[in-house]
């Protein structure tokens, strides 16, 4: 389900992506209705990954412009970040989508932002870009916020998460799952 | 995570009652969480029904006091505006508290979705914006969407009011001092994308942008060089104080941020930069990539088109850049652009072709060669020293492949045609070709022969060089088709009977020809176009075989209404001395079946017309069409006209349904049809010519008539052009049948073959005089001035 943006509306996101450092995929979200197949949707992956594997994106975000979409972008060791919107869109918006979801992610594994890490901790990731954006419209921006959503997903009795440090929610949430498992 | 789960499986609410009473419990629980998640959840699989349940908690939702709750449930509403909008839109009162919630993103929810539930209204649009713009808004995405708002608020007044400045132009100019750079660039993007903004207007906004030019961050980068590309577009003269940054990013790692600046720069040059952008951008082609390669070619031939005294610096870059490595899109991009520029340029043409010349040594791809090749023949002989290209042109002869063998003889030909000085010499080399190969034997032979093979230095007569370089106005498909239904006899092949037009539908008049009655012998094969069809179908028949050629078939006429028992129409067809009606019958009712049908034609009202043949219908069961075909005798090349009223008389038999066999014996009887008529335009041909100008100015002015006449009150203008171009039945070229609205005058240019092939050409000027009524001059051209005089006449009695 995607709004219809037309010019002068709600911004909005076609697709975030978080791929390894040959091109496959780790975890991808879609919000738009331009890659219908799967086929269609790793095509575009390949195809994108191709295009950006010469630059150097790992200290500033970089731009590309690509089929008619504008992809924003970041490397961090062996991930590689992508973020698209519409070719009209507002790309500082786009960056500040793409940032968000690099710090939660970077908050979420514990500083350790690397392949393995991500895929052990899938899970997370994958409630981490449910958290940002909801069938292609901004639902948080703000790192701390969205780890701090992601992080009471894993607690099964509610205790109001702002009090509790990130590392204190996640440390509640092993826990949780021990006791559960031993049960 | 389930709701994770859940939202990705999506099932149809009816699939899931248990699942949504449960999410229904958690909507209510303590834990927000879950009651944002569970909102998010059941919007998503919910239907109608359901949501009229959970709407109540919805709207205590909204205004919640945690703004992760109110987030998921402004954001399912905007999700549910597009399939249950009514329900959204009561609660309005609900969302347009959350606008003035304090939490940042909160506010940003409540504003798109009040705006998309307004979005039709442009007034509380108008309301929503002015109070906001006025008030806190907290967090900058919703800064962005308002100025998103604004600028579509500004584009709707822009129509009513045209007084001084637009209103809230402040606001925008405000937000280009806003703390974050989303928002400025929003503001700035918003400012340039005004209708007709003016370059005081502008002048902030670029002023940021600029800024943005030279940060260190590839998006504010790219995201101004975008901008400030689509500016220079429209205001070069604004974006000229970026040039020095610009420049700097010609050399920038990315690079789409590089081609930008590039093509930006290219419109925005003046005369005196263009030298110094040329050597920045020869290092800078070979890094890029082909499809930005194409795109600077473009530009930089828009900029020699500004600046035609540059030409030579910008072909020099253009012929070193061909001469690089590259793909064939590339490099016909590049060609396109010299020829371009030959063209319209008239000073660079010498240097433009010797650059094409050289180019033509050493090109890889054939269809570029013979492009050249095909342009050196047309341009060559009209410059100062044509003898300098037969070298490059007699090269190609040897090396290559067999298609550029054939251009390049043509192109020598054509030099030694155009140019009677240079006649003896490629002559001499046109002689050495009949040694060669197939291809260039052939047509050197040819040349050879209709240039007058003695090799002296003769004037070549027109006629000869319109025949070998003429164009071919006829489409290739139906001179194959001609060919093709063409028997070997001994009439040679007329050429110019091969129709003009294009037939763009396949045959949809296809007669069965295995219903026929069986003294017609052999049904005729299935030829591709409907006049060929015709031409057949009559010539099948003994007593309309020695009629002469057909000249016209008009396109079917219905003679009854639709709906009725028999559906009649009829097909006129035009010969010297003959016209023959045509009739395709059907008979749409199951129950019956018509024998001996024939057309009563009463030509009373039609004193030149004498009935010579009719050809009766046999058979004509339900539901499979028939002809039957009735011949008149005209005065030899007259156009007589005349009108013709038919009656229908057929036996008919009454046929059981279920057997399919008729009986035996049968009733007379007879149906009335619509009267016919033959009209002038009936004798034209309509026959389109490619270069009105051209055949208008060869055709002479010995047989031209030229007549005003008053059409009176018309409807409009375009009505009264139809009106006179259906009468006259000639075809409009060059696209002159269409009628801009709101003109006062027009101008029909049409063209036409008449009966006894004399080609004819109308010029058709109208005016509006007065509020409705319509005056037009004609002015027409002709081979024959009884022909010219016959047009006017139609006018005239039309």
């Amino acid at each position: 389900m995607l709004i219809e943006t037309k010019h002068g509306s709600c911004p909005s996101i076609r697709n975030i992506l978080l791929l390894d450092s040959e091109g496959n995929r780790v975890a991808v979200k879609y919000y738009s209705d331009d890659w219908l197949t799967n086929s269609a949707k790793e095509a575009f992956e390949k195809a994108l990954f191709s295009k950006t594997q010469k630059t150097n994106a790992r200290t500033e975000a970089e731009i590309a412009m690509f089929e008619n979409h504008i992809i924003v972008y970041k490397f961090v060791q062996d991930l590689h970040f992508f973020v698209t919107g519409a070719e009209g869109e507002n790309e500082l918006i786009l960056v500040t989508v793409l940032q968000g979801f690099f710090d939660a992610v970077g908050l979420l594994l514990r500083g350790t932002v690397e392949k393995k890490e991500a895929l052990e901790n899938l899970d997370l990731i994958l409630l981490c870009l449910d958290e940002i954006v909801d069938g292609g419209i901004i639902l948080e921006t703000d790192a701390s916020a969205i780890a701090g959503k992601v992080a009471s997903h894993s607690v099964y009795e509610a205790a109001p998460l702002s009090e509790q440090t990130i590392t204190h929610a996640l440390a509640t949430a092993r826990e949780h799952l021990a006791r559960s498992l031993l049960k | 995570m389930v709701y994770v789960m859940i939202k990705e499986l999506s099932p149809s609410a009816d699939e899931v009652i248990i699942v949504t009473s449960s999410l229904m419990k958690d909507m209510t629980s303590k834990t927000d969480m879950y009651r944002a998640n569970a909102i998010r959840v059941l919007c998503r699989i919910t239907d109608g029904t359901l949501l009229t349940q959970i709407e109540r908690y919805l709207k205590q939702a909204i205004v919640d006091k945690n703004p992760v709750v109110a987030s998921a449930a402004l954001v399912s509403g905007i999700h549910l505006l597009q399939t249950n909008p009514e329900i959204v839109k009561r609660w309005s009162n609900e969302v347009q508290e959350a606008v003035q919630s304090r939490a940042a993103l909160v506010q940003f929810h409540a504003l798109a979705l009040l705006h998309q539930v307004r979005q039709n209204d442009r007034l509380a649009v108008n309301k929503l914006v002015s109070s906001l713009t006025r008030g806190s808004v907290r967090s900058p995405i919703a800064q962005c969407l308002l100025i998103r708002y604004t600028s579509q608020v500004i584009r709707e007044s822009a129509n009513n009011t045209q007084t001084g400045d637009r209103p809230f132009y402040d606001f925008l100019e405000g937000c280009l001092r806003h703390k974050a750079e989303m928002v400025i660039f929003e503001a700035a993007r918003a400012i340039t994308e005004l209708n007709g903004v003016t370059s005081r207007e502008l002048t902030p906004a670029i002023t940021v942008l600029q800024l943005f030019l030279s940060s260190f961050k590839p998006v504010l980068r790219f995201a101004a060089v975008r901008t400030l590309n689509k500016v220079a577009m429209t205001h070069p003269m604004a974006v000229t104080n970026c040039n020095i940054d610009m420049e700097s990013l010609i050399s920038d790692q990315n690079r789409s941020i590089a081609t930008l600046a590039i093509t930006t720069l290219l419109k925005t040059g003046n005369e005196s930069s263009v030298d110094r952008l040329m050597k920045q951008i020869t290092n800078f082609m070979s890094d890029i990539a082909d499809e930005f390669k194409i795109v600077v070619v473009e530009a930089i031939r828009s900029l020699c088109l500004k600046f035609p005294l540059k030409h030579r610096s910008l072909m020099n870059f253009l012929s070193n850049i061909l001469r690089e490595e590259g793909g064939f899109e590339y490099k016909k991009a590049i060609v396109d652009s010299i020829v371009i520029l030959i063209r319209d340029i008239p000073e660079a043409k010498e240097t433009g072709l010797l650059h094409l010349c050289e180019f033509i040594e050493d090109c890889e791809f054939t269809y570029l060669s013979t492009q050249i090749l095909h342009f050196l023949g047309i341009e060559g002989p009209k410059t100062s020293d044509p003898s300098k290209y037969i070298r490059y042109i007699y090269n190609r002869m040897h090396l290559e492949n067999a298609t550029v063998w054939a251009g390049a003889v043509s192109t020598l030909a054509k030099f030694g045609a155009m140019v009677d000085g240079l006649k003896p010499h490629v002559f001499v080399l046109l002689r050495r070709c009949l040694f060669d190969t197939d291809e260039v034997r052939d047509r050197a032979t040819l040349y050879l022969n209709t240039l007058g093979g003695d090799g002296a230095v003769v004037e070549t007569g027109a006629d000869v060089k319109e025949f070998l370089f003429g164009s071919l106005d006829i489409p290739l498909m139906n001179l194959e088709n001609s060919l093709k239904n063409y028997e070997p006899s001994e009439k040679p092949f007329d050429i110019s009977s091969v129709p003009k037009e294009v037939k763009i539908q396949p045959l949809a008049e296809k007669k069965a020809p295995g219903k026929k009655p069986t003294g017609l012998g052999a049904p005729p094969p299935s030829p591709s176009s409907t006049v060929d069809a015709y031409e057949k179908l009559l010539s099948s028949i003994p007593e309309f075989a020695n009629f002469g050629k057909l000249f016209k078939s008009s396109p079917p006429v219905e003679l009854t209404e639709a709906e009725t028992e028999y559906a009649v129409n009829v097909v006129k067809h035009i010969f010297d001395g003959h016209v023959v009606f045509q009739y395709n019958c059907t008979n749409t009712i199951p129950e019956q079946l018509l024998e001996n049908v024939i057309v009563i034609v009463d030509a009373s009202e039609a004193e030149e017309f004498a009935e010579v043949a009719s050809k009766p219908l046999r058979s004509l069961p339900y539901d499979s069409p028939g002809q039957t075909f009735v011949a008149f005798q005209k005065p030899d090349g007259v156009p007589a006209v005349g009108k013709f009223s038919n009656m229908l008389r057929f036996i008919v038999k009454e046929v059981d349904p279920s057997t399919g066999v008729a009986e035996d014996d049968g009733v007379e009887d007879e149906y009335q049809l619509e009267d016919l008529e033959v009209v002038a335009a009936d004798y034209m041909l309509k026959v389109g010519v490619s270069n009105f100008r051209n055949a208008w100015e060869s055709m002479g002015a010995d047989f031209e008539r030229v007549d005003e006449y008053g059409l009176g009150p018309r409807d409009s203008l375009a009505e009264a052009v139809n009106a006179v171009v259906d009468l006259l039945g000639m075809q409009p070229c060059e696209g002159t049948e269409v009628v801009s609205p709101n003109s006062r005058s027009h101008t029909c240019l049409l063209s036409g073959v008449y009966i006894g092939n004399v080609k004819v050409l109308v010029r058709l000027q109208f005016g509006l005089d007065g509020p409705k009524d319509v005056a037009m001059k004609l002015a027409v051209r002709s081979e024959d001035e009884t022909v010219s005089d016959a047009i006017h006449e139609i006018v005239a009695s039309g």
